[in-house]
């Protein structure tokens, strides 16, 4: 029997510690929609999609109503776009984006992950033509999101794909300069790349997913940061064990809300993504557990132990309460999403140094961070080549979303709005790696990669 | 199904007999009640049966809403699983 204190936990979670279920990620696969025909293609496409999720947003909407919890966002993932049009131009490629944004605008849906390559080892010619597409697609629409694999643990980092991602986020962020760059905040760049992440920008419909599937990405750092601050001075074996406890409980109504929306919309079930995600909304701030847990500031020393010690523990917690866990797993630290992390930056504390090492104990990776206007394609390139490799050899998921944002430089800031947030322009080294990015290739795949 | 309807704000005079009548014009069955007074922070926790529920989940908890904002206690109505998931293994 549920006990008094018990149901006003929950309502205090809620109410006044922000805690939301983050994302239903419907994935939908594309792959019965392939036509040599571009208008067929197009035509198929923007029909499954509005056909398969076309009740998702009610869903959700009486998901939130039955259940008194707000579901933030409802999205849809695709097929890598790269497969499905592989015989198109990039121009061909362009319009695909404008009609999965008109489909998006019909549902109700605020953003589609997909339009995306997998390159590990190499480029189809549709990975190749979807790429050269990416800056004009992310100008002319504003819910697509891009993510581009270029390494695996199996496969090694392929160097030429870091070097043109460089130039891409370059050409991307100088198309979109009226609004701060933010095209380049919709673009991501993976090693080992999840099928089944349901959280943006790069969220994609695997190839070994059903046709159609439903992820949840539970939240909840402003719970986890309450209950951190309540326990106290206690040693690490009790803090560990307070984040676990408390991420149980985030995670069952992640679960919950996921077998259900999946049960009311006929989709499998997919994961629960046990991902602490910020927001920039006071409260809701990884940064903030980190401080509670007795730093005077993220980024100071310490920071990458205590975010080692809360990944660990929010999976372990969560792990016990989904029957099926998947997507990134961890803890997020998005600068200009999070309101501790951006006050950070700003002070100087964090430092891209200190948060690429963060990236090596956490989910997911450099994410989310204003540059200067002026960093070549190179410098993006060597700093997507340091945190791919972190992801390779670790053999976990990292990503590179970086924002050079065009005409800014260190001491201006970025406004990319709404959950997106703000963000401090963060320094760069100024000496150069253009001879290193340079020789082109792969670099090969670490040994352990050997298995079998 | 089953419902949990809790009542937080500050005490005051007829709010369970305002959350009570509220209830029976929507035909929800009071299965289970209980309060605590801590200060003057006024919490109260009903289970309610919805089966003969006149109307939709949503009306009833929009109503349940509306009835306590009008007297400035916070009133939300939500089934009963999300409190059974997260404290019951």
């Amino acid at each position: 029997m549920l006990n008094t204190s018990d149901i006003l936990e929950t309502i205090r979670m809620i109410r006044d510690e922000n805690l939301d279920i983050r994302t239903v990620t419907m994935g939908i696969s594309l792959f019965d929609c392939i036509s040599d025909d571009p208008e067929r293609l197009a035509e198929k496409i923007y029909d499954k999609v509005t056909r398969s999720a076309g009740r998702l947003v009610e869903v959700c909407c009486e998901l939130e109503q039955t259940y008194g919890i707000p579901i933030v966002n409802k999205r849809i993932s695709v097929t890598p776009l790269s497969y499905i049009g592989a015989g198109l131009s990039p121009e061909g490629f362009v319009k695909l984006a404008k009609v999965l944004e008109r489909a998006a605008q019909e549902l109700g849906v605020n953003f589609i992950g997909g339009y995306s390559a997998h390159v590990q080892k190499g480029a189809i010619k549709g990975a190749e033509a979807l790429i050269e597409s990416i800056p004009e697609a992310l100008t002319e629409t504003t819910r697509i999101c891009s993510s581009i694999n270029v390494a695996t643990t199996k496969a090694g980092i392929n160097m030429d794909a870091v070097a043109k991602m460089g130039e891409i986020i370059k050409k991307t962020a100088y198309l979109t300069r009226d609004n701060d760059s933010i095209g380049c905040a919709k673009l991501v760049v993976f090693a080992n790349i999840p099928e089944d992440n349901p959280f943006m920008a790069g969220a994609v419909h695997g190839m070994g997913e059903p046709d159609t599937v439903i992820n949840v990405g539970v939240s909840g750092p402003g719970v986890v940061a309450v209950a951190v601050k309540e326990a106290g001075d206690c040693d690490f074996s009790a803090l560990a064990e307070t984040v676990k406890r408390i991420a149980f409980k985030i995670t069952r109504v992640g679960q919950l809300i996921a077998s259900e929306a999946a049960r009311r919309l006929g989709a499998p079930y997919g994961i629960v993504d046990l991902s602490l995600a910020p927001t920039p909304a006071a409260g809701d701030s990884v940064a903030e557990i980190l401080e509670n847990m007795g730093l005077s500031r993220c980024g100071t020393h310490g920071t990458t132990a205590a975010l080692a010690l809360l990944n660990d523990a929010v999976k372990k917690g969560g792990v016990m309460a989904s029957n099926h866990v998947g997507g990134l797993s961890g803890a997020f630290i998005p600068v200009s999403e999070d309101r501790g992390m951006i006050e950070a930056a700003k002070l100087g504390t964090l430092t891209l140094d200190k948060l690429e090492a963060m990236t090596a104990v956490c989910s997911v990776g450099l994410d989310m961070i204003a540059i200067p206007g002026d960093t070549s394609a190179a410098t993006i390139s060597g700093i997507i080549a340091d945190e791919i490799s972190i992801g390779v050899v670790n053999n976990k998921t990292t990503a590179v979303r970086v924002i050079p944002v065009w005409g800014k430089g260190v001491g201006d800031s970025a406004e990319f709005g709404g959950l997106l947030g703000y963000a401090p322009i963060m320094p760069v080294k100024g000496e150069s790696c253009e001879r290193f990015i340079a020789r082109g290739g792969r670099i090969p795949a670490p040994i352990h990669s050997l298995k079998n | 199904m089953k419902a949990v309807v809790t009542v937080t704000g500050k005490d005051k005079v007829g709010i369970i007999a305002m959350a009570s009548a509220e209830c029976s014009k929507h035909g929800v069955n009071i299965v289970d009640i209980s309060q605590t007074v801590m200060k003057e922070y006024f919490a109260m926790i009903m289970l309610v049966e919805l089966d003969g529920m006149k109307g939709a989940f949503a009306e009833f908890a929009d109503a349940m809403r509306r009835a306590g904002s009008d007297v400035g206690v916070d009133i939300r109505v939500m089934h009963e699983d999300i409190f059974n998931s997260m404290h019951i293994i």
